[in-house]
């Protein structure tokens, strides 16, 4: 069975009496008792209480504001309007109020939420061209099979970029304004490097220009069917924010895990007064152009605001979660405590 | 049938047989022609059916699997009619973004997909590399057997050999082991050592303060070099025997002429030295010993014996030799001596030697009786020896009477008994020897390790009764404080049944007794089931194979089989190679219990083969066994070491690999059934591709492995010193179905904790900068690395004995999940393939942020904290024999354990007599017709040179026919060497 051995002699086969061959390496054998847990326990329930607190205490600081829109005051209006799909085409606007009573300090940023909208379909997470969006020739022309039924066209024209993500892509813009004395001001909206870094320079490029302007070289495709503008018009004001890389897309194309999320929209720029502080209290409007339809799977859109710290946004769920857990070791710790002195203090268990 | 050479006939009839498997004695070498072959031989005949061999734990794997494969199924039901529920009430309305294919064409159809996506989804719940990991894991458990230098004998130079691989942790679950006595048990050796002449006893060696020494290897022994006809190979320790030879002390004399004088020995010169030839090796201690005391016996022809005593030569006239049998007990030789006198001299069993004795010798008697017992007690076979003087007369008369009954046709038998009877009568005691059956080095030591490990020895042999049951006391297995031992010996079926019945309903009228006094606080025991553990005392049961084959009948069996149980001895005795597997497999069949055979010889084959594990031990008896066996090695002692050591640590290991597999099978699938109540139902995984692919193969294998593979609870010089531990293998407690339910419960509440925890955070989850990062990608990065994490430190949890290997493959897999993941995640890959490496840059983003390092934080410390609270809290309540020994060995680690001495007790005995002899009858009347002589040999000093050319004429003969296995005869004088 073994290895035969070219020595001979009396003690040929002999095996080796190495540590490996007899099972005697050296090893660190850590035993499992109350007593040699319950400090790493104890340990552990501090780490936890001091996290949460901390965080809770960070929680505390931050502000958020959710406006829900769906069918809220003159959106109601476009809610209605949206729900006939021969009305696609028509712009739809509408205005809500609201007012922060707390100054928001420092970075506020502007998401858009929906609700009830499954991103995590597999089929939907499928339907998209990872291949087209970064930029290669044979893919914008030919988009991957996964694109169906968003892939051609009826005229067989290639829809660039293909798939039902990109179909879906949320269009509603909003306009923020913030009523001071001396009248409304229009909040100023940075909507630019809302994306990570990597979805913007690696995972999406622009296909190859070879001194062509944009629109030239996504010639023969086509724009997705429930798009209003083809890909390189998403951005007017700037042209390099334009076909695939253009931020807006970037942050819809990364699915939402969940069917609740929110997605960034911009933030706030605070150069100028009254805004370098961050958003002060007053009264507020939000102007939306109404354009994505949400009453088809019963989903609702809302506007959100918040402040971020430095683990993100308003988290409540760490904070809580660590305070529960903290107190369940901790809980366990004394169960353990106990049982150490009453049994297993001097191993008076461990003796025969 | 007859066989006809050169034109002579020679018959053939069942003395002339040889049977495969047989030992050639008495002569160098035969010839012989083969008639029946391979399958028709007798042997082959007995050896039963080869048997697949599997494992308890592969058995209860495959229900397992079975169970899990049921369980994914019904994962799939759940999922497909929520799938169907969903598609219903909310899928349609997500029709407009994501529309129906040509193949979903209702959401009956949907759901029905979705159950096969889900399938395959979920498939990794059911453990496939699991078969491949437990191959590997026993591989490398042979190995470890195969290695163990504590399992090599140096001087046959053999290493213990593991011959399959498929049972190793089997070993751990032995509850019955089948022993073959000769060659396993004991070496087949025996060794004159002690005697008693006129009332003395020789062979003891007292210390300067007259108590009994030990006797080592370290003793002295006595120095035979003045004698020149000694053999070097016989040891003896006390002088004081030598002191009484050289003196001439007349009894020791007597007593040594009677050894040299009185056997069936033939010697024979060879290479110079004198060479005795005995049917049984009692008879050649005997025999040795005579000669190295000075009382050589040199040669014999039909007619005398040649003698050299005290370096002179004497020549006795043999007269008659009045031969052993089964029911005589006794051999007896009668000679007339150089000055004419003649003599009878008589060894056998002391019970008969004493009812044949003269009054005169009344006293010797019973100071030899109670020496006799002290023998017995020592587990040595004794033997009474006596003589008798007779005058002429007297024995012509005799000898008359002799001759007639001799030709006598009717009733022969009988009247030549007792006329042997007669002659017999009134002899005069010279003492007794005890002659030692040498057991294998440790066999008791080994023998009581495994009783107290629960393990049920039983002793399967050939041999005859008195021999088995004294080996039985020789080596612990029968003690004088048991309360009984039962000898089942009945002849018919009715007789064997009442025997049965009896010895059962003693055993349990007495338990009854001593239970019913603890009756009134514990009724549980009243239960019959339970009652066989409650029997305190010790019972021991000796049956002989006709009875046996009466008690392997349908209806006996489970009556047999039940006494059996009971006792805490078996000793089976002339048994059959077919019987040996039948009470095995009687065992197997009803017991449920993992039953080993060990056996060394031919004859074990077939129940090494029918037990579930075979053991062989390479010894003098060929390969036969080993060939059978699953494991082979030289020493019967070896055995403590496979089963309490490797054994042990196979079941413990396989049982905790196990129970780690299937929890994070569960812990790293279930994910995706959560997620599926999110996500619609819609078979969207968790995880990325890669990562499934690799999760069971990279991350988790090798930290399970190396579990599987070094892991000790207790180290082996612990294991050998508390058999006790061994106990939770046969009770199967380590790895059975509670246990699995338990682990998949805990694989399941640690997906459950794995999803929801980050579920909980990630739905209201920004990232720093304000980008969001709840989205998939993000979400899968950080249950996988939070599973990865959660899986190690349980593995960590689980290992006992962390060595060098054990950190590496753990913190190794821990750093090549990050590695792997970066890799897959990275610039490069996704430039080449961008569809299929379309995670890229979430491990950047995600893992940069300390929010997902606070969920993976928490995660951990919730799924790790209840089981570290459950083990530390179980270790400390409800500690197991494992968990005191640890402490122990945790306790004494810096103090170096000696190894301890399980010395055989010494016992003074109350029992009877063993008598030597296990031979057949017939022997001496060979010897007297001269027939097994040769014939040129009248004395021994020529024999050499005579045999010396014929056997060179063999050689030519041989060399001529070139097939010595096929045909080859023998001149007609040499024709009669054959018997």
């Amino acid at each position: 069975m073994g290895k035969e051995k070219s020595k001979s002699g009396p003690l040929a086969r002999r095996p080796d009496n190495s540590a490996f061959k007899q099972q005697r390496l050296p090893a660190w054998t850590p035993m499992l008792t109350a007593s040699t847990v319950l400090p790493s326990f104890y340990l552990l329930a501090l780490i936890c209480m001091l996290l949460g607190v901390w965080l809770l205490l960070t929680v505390q600081n931050t502000q958020e504001m959710k406006v829900d829109y769906t069918e809220a005051g003159s959106c109601n209006l476009c809610f209605e309007m949206r729900k006939n799909v021969s009305n696609a085409g028509q712009k739809c606007t509408c205005m809500i109020m609201f007012s922060i009573e707390k100054a928001f300090k420092g970075d506020v940023f502007i998401y858009y939420g929906l609700r009830n909208f499954h991103q995590n379909l597999r089929r939907y997470m499928d339907s998209r061209d990872d291949g087209q969006m970064l930029g290669r020739k044979s893919n914008l022309k030919s988009p991957s099979s996964y694109c169906k039924p968003f892939d051609v066209d009826e005229k067989g024209v290639p829809i660039a970029p293909c798939g039902a993500v990109a179909n879906s892509m949320f269009n509603d813009s909003f306009i923020l304004t913030y009523y001071t004395i001396n009248g409304p001001t229009v909040v100023p909206l940075l909507r630019k490097g809302l994306t990570w870094y990597t979805d913007k320079n690696v995972k999406y490029r622009n296909p190859k220009m070879d001194n062509l302007t944009l629109p030239e070289v996504f010639e023969g495709t086509t724009r997705p069917p429930y798009w209003q503008k083809p890909v390189y018009q998403l951005d007017p004001f700037d042209p390099n924010n334009n076909g695939f890389i253009n931020d807006d897309l970037l942050v819809w194309m990364r699915e939402a895990a969940f069917p609740n999320f929110k997605k960034l929209y911009g933030f706030l720029y605070r150069a100028n007064k009254p805004f370098t502080k961050g958003l002060p209290a007053g009264n507020y409007s939000v102007a939306i152009s109404y354009n994505f339809p949400v009453q088809y799977f019963k989903g609702r859109k809302e506007v959100v605001l918040t402040t971020v710290s430095w683990f993100g946004g308003q988290n409540h769920f760490l904070p809580i979660a660590y305070l529960v857990t903290s107190g369940l070791i901790l809980l366990t710790a004394v169960v353990l405590t106990v049982v150490w002195w009453k049994f297993g203090k001097d191993g008076k268990n461990m003796a025969d | 049938g007859t066989l006809t050479w050169r034109g002579n006939k020679y018959s053939l009839d069942n003395g002339k047989m040889l049977l495969r498997g047989c030992i050639l004695r008495n002569t160098e070498w035969c010839f012989g022609m083969v008639i029946f072959a391979g399958l028709q031989t007798k042997l082959m005949q007995n050896c039963g059916k080869t048997k697949f061999k599997r494992t308890t734990i592969d058995k209860l794997m495959n229900t397992l699997v079975l169970w899990i494969f049921a369980f994914l199924i019904c994962m799939g039901v759940i999922l497909a009619t929520g799938n169907t529920i969903w598609e219903t009430w909310i899928g349609r309305g997500f029709e407009m973004f994501l529309p129906w294919t040509k193949f979903q064409i209702g959401t009956v159809f949907s759901g029905f997909l979705t159950f096969w996506s889900y399938i395959i989804i979920l498939n990794t719940v059911v453990p496939i590399s699991l078969y491949v990991s437990v191959e590997v894991l026993r591989l490398g458990h042979s190995f470890f057997i195969n290695w163990d230098v504590k399992m090599y004998d140096c001087q046959t130079n053999t290493a213990a050999v593991a011959r399959t691989t498929t049972l190793n942790e089997e070993l751990g679950q032995v509850e019955f082991i089948f022993s073959d006595k000769t060659g396993t048990l004991t070496q087949n050796i025996m060794v004159f050592s002690k005697c008693s002449i006129n009332g003395t006893i020789y062979g003891d060696v007292y210390d300067e303060f007259g108590h009994r020494k030990e006797i080592t290897e370290k003793t002295a022994c006595v120095d035979f070099s003045y004698n020149l006809l000694s053999d070097g190979a016989f040891k003896f320790y006390d002088n004081t025997l030598v002191e009484a030879v050289k003196q001439k002390d007349s009894a020791v004399q007597e007593f040594l002429r009677l050894l040299a004088l009185c056997h069936t020995v033939m010697s024979e010169e060879s290479e110079g030295k004198l060479v005795y030839q005995a049917q049984s090796p009692d008879e050649a201690a005997l025999v040795t010993a005579a000669r190295n005391f000075g009382f050589a016996f040199w040669s014999r022809t039909p007619e005398s014996i040649t003698v050299c005593e005290m370096g002179q030569v004497v020549t006795y006239q043999l007269l008659a030799i009045l031969d052993f049998n089964n029911t005589r007990k006794r051999m007896s030789v009668i000679v007339r001596d150089a000055q004419g006198r003649i003599k009878l001299y008589c060894k056998g069993a002391d019970t008969i030697i004493f009812d044949l004795l003269d009054p005169s010798s009344k006293d010797l008697m019973h100071t030899t009786s109670e020496q006799l017992n002290e023998f017995a007690g020592e587990g040595l076979r004794t033997l009474a020896l006596a003589y008798k003087d007779l005058d002429e007369e007297y024995y012509d008369v005799w000898m008359k009477k002799f001759l007639f009954v001799s030709t006598v046709l009717e009733n022969r038998e009988d009247q030549l008994a007792a006329l042997h009877e007669e002659i017999e009568r009134g002899m005069k005691l010279l003492g007794a020897t005890a002659i030692e059956d040498k057991l294998q080095e440790g066999v008791p030591e080994t023998i009581s390790k495994l009783n107290l490990a629960d393990i049920k020895i039983w002793v399967l042999t050939g041999d005859k009764q008195e021999t088995a049951v004294n080996i039985g006391y020789s080596c612990n297995m029968l003690r004088d404080d048991m309360t009984d031992v039962f000898v089942v010996s009945g002849h018919t079926l009715t007789e064997v049944q009442q025997q049965l019945r009896k010895a059962k309903e003693r055993i349990l009228s007495l338990s009854r007794v001593s239970d019913a006094r603890n009756d009134e606080d514990n009724d549980i025991f009243a239960d019959d089931s339970v009652f066989e553990e409650a029997i305190i005392t010790e019972y021991a049961l000796v049956i002989n194979g006709h009875s046996l084959a009466h008690a392997l009948e349908p209806q006996l069996e489970i009556v047999f089989l039940d006494l059996a149980c009971l006792c805490k001895t078996v000793i089976c005795c002339r048994v059959t190679p077919m019987q040996k597997a039948q009470v095995v497999e009687l065992v197997r069949k009803h017991k449920r219990a993992v039953t080993l055979a060990v056996g060394d010889g031919a004859n074990d084959v077939s129940m090494i083969k029918t037990s579930h594990i075979g053991v062989g031990i390479s010894g003098q008896e060929g390969m036969q066994a080993v060939l059978a066996s699953d494991y082979s090695f030289a020493q019967f002692r070896y055995l403590q070491r496979l089963l309490l050591v490797h054994g042990r640590w196979s079941y413990f290991r396989m049982s905790n690999f196990l129970s780690y597999f299937f929890y994070k099978n569960f812990a790293f699938t279930l994910v995706h059934f959560w997620y599926g109540f999110y996500c619609g139902f819609s078979a969207q995984t968790v995880y990325d591709q890669w990562f499934i692919t690799l999760f069971n193969i990279v991350y988790t294998s090798l930290p399970v492995l190396a579990m599987g593979l070094f892991d000790q609870d207790v180290n082996d010089q612990n294991s050998l010193r508390h058999p006790s531990l061994y106990k939770s293998g046969q009770n199967n407690l380590l790895f059975n179905k509670r246990q699995f339910f338990l682990c998949t419960v805990h694989g399941m509440t640690t997906s459950f904790l794995l999803f929801f925890i980050p579920y909980g955070a990630f739905s209201v989850m920004v990232k720093e900068d304000g980008s969001h990062s709840s989205d998939q990608q993000t979400f899968a990065v950080t249950i996988a690395t939070s599973l990865v994490i959660v899986v190690s430190v349980q593995i960590g949890l689980s290992m006992h004995y962390w060595t060098a290997v054990n950190h590496l493959f753990v913190w190794g897999s821990l750093a090549m999940y990050f590695v792997i993941l970066f890799a897959m995640q990275s610039d490069g890959l996704f430039g080449v393939l961008p569809n299929i490496f379309s995670f890229v840059g979430a491990a950047r983003n995600c893992l940069s942020e300390k929010s997902v390092w606070l969920v993976i934080l928490l995660t951990t410390a919730v799924c790790i904290v209840p089981d570290l609270f459950v083990r530390s809290i179980r270790a400390s309540l409800f500690p197991t024999q494992t968990d005191r020994v640890r402490q122990l060995q945790q306790s004494c680690k810096r103090q170096r354990p000696e190894e301890q001495n399980l010395r055989r007790a010494c016992r003074t005995s109350s029992r009877r007599s063993a008598y030597a002899f296990s031979h057949q009858e017939g022997f001496g009347e060979l010897i007297t017709s001269g027939k097994n002589m040769r014939t040129s040999r009248v004395s021994s000093t020529c024999s050499y040179e005579r045999t010396a050319p014929s056997s060179k004429w063999i050689e030519n003969v041989i060399k001529r026919t070139n097939a010595v296995s096929c045909i080859s005869f023998g001149s007609p004088n040499k024709s009669i060497k054959r018997k």
